[in-house]
């Protein structure tokens, strides 16, 4: 049976003692041209997960970066299909990072789960990522979901009590996404406290791997959650840059440039 | 049909409709407040406290008022209006925002945040907050703070913060999804004060709690009047907040027959109405899963109304449900037959009702007509119009 490249990045990270890079982008932003070339140069700087953020009109958990990136991918055509059709390139290109849609619900709800597990799988993707469907709403799709390929990424918050932390547990796959900080997507100066008590809690309940985000964005911040995770998300840092590089000619390459810097922090 | 009246599940589903779907911060506070709530509502301190407040402060009962000069002008039936605009602060909002001030003090939560649209919501939350002595910031789009100047000057005079919000289209989703970026930052302080029967459980269930005082009282006054109940409730909607609190403690009267009247804007083409039945499709936005104006790809459409209180893109989760049941039935005014019927009640009745309530006026002027002398229609009048003359002199020249 084909097994899901989020396990077996993981598996591998394991074997090899190392910490996980995932780097967030916003896909279309500034069109899904760029979102391709993206993905391919962060796989080859180290990126062990990519995720595609999905453009949605009401962002209401992000920061202002995000929204802004949502503002152009939208503006760019972005949609859920051609989203898929761009993994699905990604995959034709011989690119084997795993890669997991980020999203809002209402874009997958309308093209409808029935169809988008299937359609999401086929085109290489590996996890979702639905910011607003909580363990507590997915009872209508689990079934669909634990047959299917298609890993459900679930985020825990410093708010979530243990007893959520422990039916959030049972339902996890692939990694857990541990929000570190109260708050929207962004950039933060300074890293959330508690970090450690909080992934010691979530490793009590589950052997799922643990991805740390919200609010990291340089390389000593990354190098410092990484003590105490399986791995490290970092997102607006990611995509201010792309927005400020997205005129230069060679935005790509300095992308991969400054995804590496974070990678080599998080593997040292 | 006693299973109309029966709460939603524990989750706040109404059937296919409702739900939490909030990013995980802000489960834990969802549920601390459903329990606190589920607390309070059984607590007859709590009760008479809010009774109090009320009675006291908000000025209820309000007064089913006898239309004759509408109804003689109208030439059919009895027009009774619920006059939710002689209240404190000038709508039936502030029904709402005391009872979730009071619930917000239970929880030890000393910082209210809010959106608004028309401004109403924003100004009964500053008005608790001023008189519980609570931080307050109010959330909304610089599309309706320039609609509703009057009202940002009224929430700052009483004390309150306002935010002006300048992603999207600038008015009440914005509002919304910027309020809740604010819980989300400061959840564990913060209540959010939601002024309408949307979002995540247990708002829908909570606020429709809290407004059905309305239709509570309009059952009483309505029997103690004529004898009988009334044969059609009307009542606009935005979110859904005043037509679910006079229509829910009539779901059981079968005869009566409940009508809801959405924004029809411009027309119903996308980006033109605010109309989530005539236009829109099953979804999922800020909180709940319901009706909600979309594009194919789900991503939300603009939308249109003279009434900010009613330019929404999502309906209450509850009413969705009650159209499925057929209790309810939904119709739209259009932006012209609102403001023909804001200068009707105003020039017939010598009552300016906000541009809100006014769709439920124009659609009553289609209606009363039809039906026979004898026959009784309610319409909630759910806010006065002071704070829409401004707009109005721009659009009617007199």
């Amino acid at each position: 049976m084909a097994t899901n490249r989020i396990d077996q990045r993981f598996a591998e990270l394991r074997a090899r003692g190392q910490k996980g890079f995932v780097a967030y982008i916003t896909a279309g932003d500034p069109d899904l041209d760029a979102t391709r070339r993206l993905a391919l140069a962060f796989e080859r700087a180290g990126v062990d997960v990519l995720e595609l953020g999905v453009p949605f009109s009401d962002p209401l958990a992000d920061g202002v970066v995000n929204q802004l990136a949502a503002e152009r991918a939208l503006k760019s055509g972005t949609t859920l299909p051609k989203i898929l059709d761009t993994v699905r390139a990604l995959r034709a290109d011989g690119c084997r990072m795993p890669i997991v849609l980020f999203t809002y619900f209402n874009p997958v709800h309308r093209y409808g789960m029935e169809k988008f597990v299937p359609d999401a799988v086929a085109a290489g993707v590996d996890g979702m990522l639905a910011l607003d469907l909580p363990a507590d709403e997915t009872e209508p799709w689990r079934k669909l979901l634990e047959a299917s390929l298609l890993h459900q990424i679930h985020l825990i918050a410093p708010t979530t009590t243990e007893s959520r932390i422990a039916a959030i547990a049972k339902q996890a796959g692939g990694f857990i996404y541990y929000v570190s900080r109260e708050g929207v997507t962004g950039m933060q100066q300074q890293l959330a406290t508690n970090i450690a008590g909080m992934t010691a809690k979530i490793h009590k309940h589950t052997r799922v791997p643990v991805a740390v985000g919200f609010g990291v964005s340089t390389p000593e911040q990354a190098r410092a959650v990484a003590q105490h995770a399986e791995a490290v998300v970092v997102g607006s840092a990611i995509v201010d840059r792309v927005a400020k590089l997205s005129a230069a000619p060679d935005m790509v390459e300095q992308m991969g440039a400054f995804v590496k810097s974070l990678v080599d922090a998080v593997k040292q | 049909m006693q299973k109309l009246k029966s709460q939603p599940d524990k989750q706040g589903h109404f059937g296919p409709y409702g739900g939490m779907f909030v990013p995980e911060t802000l489960m834990s506070a969802l549920q601390e407040l459903t329990a606190e709530y589920d607390r309070a509502r059984k607590d007859s301190k709590f009760k008479r406290e809010l009774d109090y407040y009320l009675r006291e402060y908000a000025g209820r009962p309000t007064r089913l008022y006898f239309a004759e000069r509408l109804t003689r002008e109208l030439g059919g039936a009895k027009i009774y209006l619920k006059r939710e605009d002689m209240l404190h602060t000038g709508a039936h909002k502030i029904n709402n925002c005391l009872g979730q001030v009071l619930l917000a003090r239970r929880l030890g939560k000393r910082r209210i945040i809010a959106e608004t649209g028309a401004g109403q919501h924003g100004v009964a939350t500053a008005t608790v907050a001023a008189m519980f002595g609570m931080e307050c910031v109010i959330y909304m789009g610089e599309v309706d703070m320039a609609r509703q100047a009057l009202n940002v000057y009224r929430m700052r005079l009483l004390g309150s913060k306002v935010v002006g919000v300048s992603a999207g289209q600038r008015t009440l989703k914005e509002a919304i999804s910027e309020a809740m970026r604010d819980w989300t930052t400061n959840v564990r302080t913060t209540h959010y004060i939601l002024g309408s029967a949307l979002g995540s459980h247990p708002y829908p269930m909570m606020v429709r709690d809290f407004q059905s005082c309305i239709g509570r009282e309009a059952r009483r006054q309505i029997l103690a009047k004529e004898g009988r109940l009334p044969d059609a409730i009307v009542a606009c909607v935005g979110g859904g907040s005043n037509s679910i609190g006079i229509f829910h403690p009539f779901l059981a009267d079968k005869k009566v027959q409940l009508i809801g009247v959405e924004a029809g804007g411009r027309g119903i083409r996308p980006g033109d109405h605010a109309a989530r039945f005539a236009g829109g499709s099953l979804g999922v936005l800020q909180g709940t899963r319901t009706y909600v104006l979309q594009n194919t790809d789900g991503q939300i459409e603009l939308t249109h109304s003279v009434s900010a209180g009613l330019d929404y893109a999502a309906v209450g989760p509850e009413h969705a449900w009650l159209r499925d049941l057929k209790r309810i039935e939904y119709t739209y005014a259009t932006d012209d037959e609102a403001l023909r019927a804001f200068r009707f009640l105003a020039e017939k009745e010598g009552i300016i009702p906000a541009l809100e309530s006014a769709h439920a006026v124009a659609h009553t002027m289609k209606l009363a007509p039809k039906m026979k002398k004898r026959q009784i229609v309610i319409i909630n009048l759910s806010g006065r119009g002071d704070k829409d003359v401004q707009q109005v002199a721009e659009i009617v020249k007199l």
